[in-house]
């Protein structure tokens, strides 16, 4: 089933693998970040955290429902 | 004689787990029980042993040692491209793979692509290539157990009686626990992870009188400097690193894992706070890793400071066994042991060093899983249930755990890590490299079981011939960069102390591109071998995924 948003959404996927690559920060150590994070780490830690917002988007906009009724269809037992 | 005994006592607690599990468990006798805990793990414990299978020595010891010697880089290289390959896997592989295991029945992999593609020995060498690229896991985890257990107890148990006390643990929990035992005992694990970022960042940071002067006085050295860039890293090198994740996906443990999930809903709060788990996780790893430099007050991380200087100041005009002695002193997989020795108190360092125990005896997955697919891939396929039953094939996979155990301990005594450590370096690249496997599977109706044989041999050559380079043209004297393969003036290949590369990548691009090529070029060249409609109506029940116009009609 294709959704109509999947486009959007491998746009912004596409968009964040190239945000990895952040050549902009690659000879900086400063500024330190909170006194002790050089911003290149910090840029990743922040990276890492918005990974986790966009996937929480993604599974509220893109969740792939009728997988359940795929998987429910074998009468599989339940614990 | 503390850090020891709390050792034990983590041990009891993981082996008291697992008996435990098979206690809860419905009917020992049932594969679907064993193997796949019967696809019940809740909500949580699906999220962290998932999370925790995933985790391995690698991600405290090994990243805090590849930031001591290599600087900030280590996240970026190893983490953050994680956080957004692995979550998006799983939301896109992992959630259909579970619907049709469910649907289906299908335990492993290879049972998936021996119906998918209506093959059988070609699901067999499948079997192989996974199989053969999982066992040096096993064998490092008991090398990570011996030398964890050793640095621990300050040499009270040696390296064979650690391997032997950890594997023994490992084969235990599996062997009465099955998936539920394995799931149960990750998902303890992983809290001991989690908690041992915060824990150790406080404590080390409060020994080292705060992290802030660490820094600045990383900041003002020229040796140190560099640590907090990533100047020495090309962005091709970097570039090249978003390709391993991708061999997550395609692990056998993990796709095995995501069978196990109650609920579709389940995967939700897993692919949310995935990336959230690494970021607590190799976030103090890889600083922790960074800031060792700057203990130079703990006479182990001073002389491991000292030998680098001495290899980058005059590496090339020392005798191949001074360097390598160097080399092996210069090694900073234990900085984070060696911290916490220095600056944390008895109580404390012992139950972080239980969380690094945790962290190294992450094989359980890898057993568990190779011996489900020994069980159903082999044993049941070519009918071993059929003649001789279930309870049989159940004892089968546990015998193959014991089996598998004492044949790694084995190994792991009379081998040398260096050539697992290679060996698990490029089975993350094999891995990857098997990951146009599954996508085709899943989402082209034109695949066929040519194009998944291509892929898979192509995988096992790409692997050996990179095993084989490396094994033949040594690392250069000076650190510098050998040409292998040149033409036209542009090296092609070439070796260098990070590794063989080409044109600058990491093997891991060509050989999942090639992979990926292969699968489309021989899936197109046999267009005869295509399923039956039948088949792709299993698969593809509501139509059009890639390549719909393509279904051949029979």
């Amino acid at each position: 089933m294709i959704n109509h948003g999947i486009m959007p959404a491998a746009f912004v996927l596409a968009a964040l693998y190239a945000a990895h690559q952040d050549f902009w920060f690659w000879r900086d150590a400063q500024p330190i970040v909170f006194g002790v994070l050089p911003v290149g780490l910090f840029y990743h830690a922040a990276y890492t955290v918005l990974c986790a917002a966009v996937l929480w988007v993604a599974v509220r906009r893109f969740w792939p429902a009728h997988l359940e009724h795929l998987a429910d269809r074998s009468g599989a037992p339940d614990e | 004689m503390t850090p020891t005994a709390v050792i034990f006592g983590y041990l009891a607690v993981v082996l008291c787990i697992g008996i435990f599990a098979r206690r809860t468990s419905m009917s020992g006798q049932n594969a679907e029980d064993y193997f796949l805990a019967r696809r019940s793990l809740g909500q949580m414990v699906f999220l962290l042993s998932l999370f925790t299978t995933n985790m391995t020595a690698f991600s405290i010891l090994g990243a805090s040692g590849h930031a001591f010697a290599n600087g900030i880089v280590t996240y970026g290289l190893m983490a953050s491209s994680s956080a957004l390959v692995i979550p998006v896997g799983i939301f896109v592989i992992g959630t259909r793979l579970w619907a049709l295991g469910k649907r289906h029945g299908f335990m492993t992999p290879v049972q998936m692509f021996r119906d998918r593609w209506e093959c059988g020995h070609i699901g067999t060498v499948i079997f192989a290539v996974q199989a053969v690229l999982l066992v040096p896991y096993i064998v490092i985890a008991v090398m990570g157990g011996g030398t964890t257990f050793a640095a621990v107890s300050g040499g009270m148990v040696p390296f064979w009686l650690g391997g032997a006390i950890v594997s023994l643990v490992v084969m235990g929990y599996v062997l009465f626990g099955g998936m539920r035992g394995t799931a149960w005992v990750n998902t303890f694990q992983a809290i001991l992870f989690l908690l041992f970022g915060a824990i150790a960042v406080t404590v080390i940071g409060h020994g080292m009188g705060g992290f802030r002067p660490a820094i600045e006085g990383m900041l003002a050295s020229p040796a140190t400097a560099p640590l907090l860039t990533r100047e020495r890293i090309s962005p091709l090198y970097f570039l090249s690193y978003t390709f391993i994740p991708l061999s997550s996906l395609a692990f056998p443990h993990i796709c095995i894992f995501c069978l196990t999930a109650r609920r579709l809903e389940h995967f939700r709060k897993t692919i949310v706070l995935y990336p959230i788990c690494m970021l607590f996780i190799w976030l103090p790893s890889v600083f922790l890793g960074v800031v060792a430099n700057t203990a130079t007050d703990v006479p182990a991380i001073r002389a491991k400071i000292e030998a680098r200087a001495t290899l980058a100041s005059s590496g090339s005009t020392l005798s191949p066994g001074d360097r390598d002695r160097l080399r092996a002193t210069a090694s900073g997989d234990d900085v984070i042991l060696r911290l916490i020795e220095a600056y944390a108190p008895v109580w404390l360092a012992s139950l972080l060093g239980a969380a690094v125990m945790a962290a190294v005896m992450a094989s359980d997955s890898q057993i568990l899983a190779l011996s489900t697919m020994f069980t159903e891939d082999i044993f049941a396929f070519y009918e071993g249930t059929a003649r001789f039953g279930e309870a049989v094939q159940v004892l089968t996979g546990r015998v193959f755990v014991i089996v598998l155990t004492l044949t790694a301990y084995a190994i792991a005594l009379v081998a040398p890590q260096s050539i697992f450590d290679l060996a698990t370096q490029y089975a993350f690249a094999g891995y990857a490299a098997l990951s146009p496997l599954l996508v085709a599977a899943l989402f082209w109706k034109g695949s066929t079981k040519w194009g998944a044989l291509a892929c898979a041999l192509w995988t096992a050559a790409a692997v050996l011939g990179v095993a084989v380079l490396q094994s033949v043209v040594p690392v250069p004297p000076g650190g510098g960069v050998v040409p292998v393969l040149s033409t036209g003036g542009i090296d092609v290949i070439t070796r260098g102390a990070a590794g063989t590369m080409v044109l600058g990548l990491l093997p891991v691009v060509p050989m999942t591109i090639v992979s990926a090529l292969l699968m489309v070029i021989v899936s197109r060249l046999t267009k005869a071998a295509r399923p039956s409609r039948a088949t792709l109506a299993k698969y593809f029940p509501g139509g059009a995924m890639i390549d719909a116009a393509v279904a051949k009609p029979r």
